[in-house]
């Protein structure tokens, strides 16, 4: 017996040019709005992009988005809607306001599922809002997308970027392309990060300043861009 | 409607397996669907005959049924659950991803959202045959 959706998943995704993964080692260091802000950006820029929030027991890309009372439609499959410019999609279309406990099967089976029946158009990004960790998301990922990406957020603390250390050699030994490390609200002018980061041999793609003030544009995605991790995640948009 | 979806799903699958099997035409695939999410087979069955081509395009499509069997990590009791009981809204939302059941299911005993799916959640290609 085997699992027929496995084998549609590169199909679904053959008119998406390139598949970002934002990841990290630990939660709490920014990855959704960071994830959310490169492909509002993007977007910005005229590229077609898509965001697709992989959190599934802790989503909260379409927090902000802003997102009230949207659905994807039905043709042969599931289409994201377009957000801001944006197709997206995630779990909370169905699973509402309720709290979604899934166990690590569970979490590949959901995948498996908005994987090989959710309908992309042509897009330029696909950018993928992950879990924290190495878990059975990013395994499911490495081991069903052939054209993975992944771009890693780390905090200055010695302890997320431990773990990032981690995620970034598991990926280098597997070979999986690393486009580098942002390192998210720093709170000095420490190179620290970026000296660690060159010594994993990756590209340290930016530092963004800690930003008591980015709280009030969670929901607004005019607020957003004009952050200053909006104007930092720009630049980085030029090196990827 | 993403019954055509997952008929795509079938054909690729299967089309992988006669590959293997080196079979130059396929008369019949066999699946197994589980109940849990609701797969309408009358659309399932229509998809998968619009789809077929090739060495499928005789082929035809069985399905065996499976009830969802449910049991909670938390007490241990097991139950096969009616998703003819579940109210639209639930019923939608676990048919496009049965994973959702553990936000709106909870165990009738011990009323925990903690359980595992043993059975009958959603399709599996059983086998395929053909001629070489």
């Amino acid at each position: 017996m085997r699992d027929p959706r496995t084998s549609i998943i590169n199909q679904r995704l053959k008119p998406v040019h390139r598949i970002i993964a934002v990841s990290s080692g630990k939660g709490g260091v920014g990855k959704s709005l960071i994830a959310t802000t490169l492909a509002l950006t993007l977007a910005k820029k005229n590229c077609t992009v898509g965001l697709f929030d992989i959190d599934f027991t802790s989503p909260s890309t379409h927090i902000i988005l802003g997102i009230k009372k949207l659905q994807p439609t039905e043709k042969k499959g599931i289409v994201p809607p377009t957000v801001h410019g944006v197709k997206y999609m995630s779990i909370v279309y169905y699973s509402k306001d309720q709290a979604t406990p899934l166990r690590g099967a569970d979490v590949s089976n959901a995948l498996i599922e908005l994987l090989s029946i959710t309908k992309w158009s042509k897009l330029d990004f696909l950018i993928l809002d992950m879990p924290p960790g190495i878990g059975d998301a990013t395994l499911d990922l490495l081991r069903l997308i052939e054209n993975i990406e992944f771009l890693i957020v780390t905090t200055p603390s010695k302890l997320a970027f431990e773990t990032v250390r981690k995620l970034a050699s598991l990926l280098k030994e597997l070979k999986i392309p690393v486009l580098g490390i942002v390192e998210n609200m720093k709170m000095n002018h420490s190179k620290t990060v970026q000296q660690q980061t060159r010594k994993l041999g990756l590209a340290y793609l930016g530092g963004i300043a800690y930003d008591s003030e980015i709280e009030k544009s969670i929901g607004n995605t005019n607020l957003l861009l004009n952050t200053s991790l909006a104007a930092e995640v720009q630049n980085i948009t030029t090196k990827i | 409607m993403h019954e055509w979806a997952l008929a795509e799903a079938i054909l690729a699958s299967a089309n992988e397996t006669a590959q293997k099997q080196h079979l130059k035409t396929v008369s019949e695939v066999q699946v197994k669907l589980g109940q849990l999410q609701q797969i309408d087979q009358d659309i399932l069955q229509f998809a998968f005959t619009r789809l077929k081509k090739g060495k499928f395009k005789n082929a035809k499509l069985t399905i065996r049924t499976q009830k969802p069997r449910l049991q909670c990590n938390t007490c241990g009791n097991t139950w096969t659950l009616n998703t003819k009981n579940l109210d639209k809204d639930t019923a939608e939302a676990i048919h496009f991803i049965p994973e959702i059941a553990h936000a709106y299911i909870k165990c009738p005993k011990c009323k925990s959202p903690d359980f595992t799916i043993l059975r009958g959640r959603g399709i599996w290609l059983q086998t395929i045959k053909g001629a070489r």
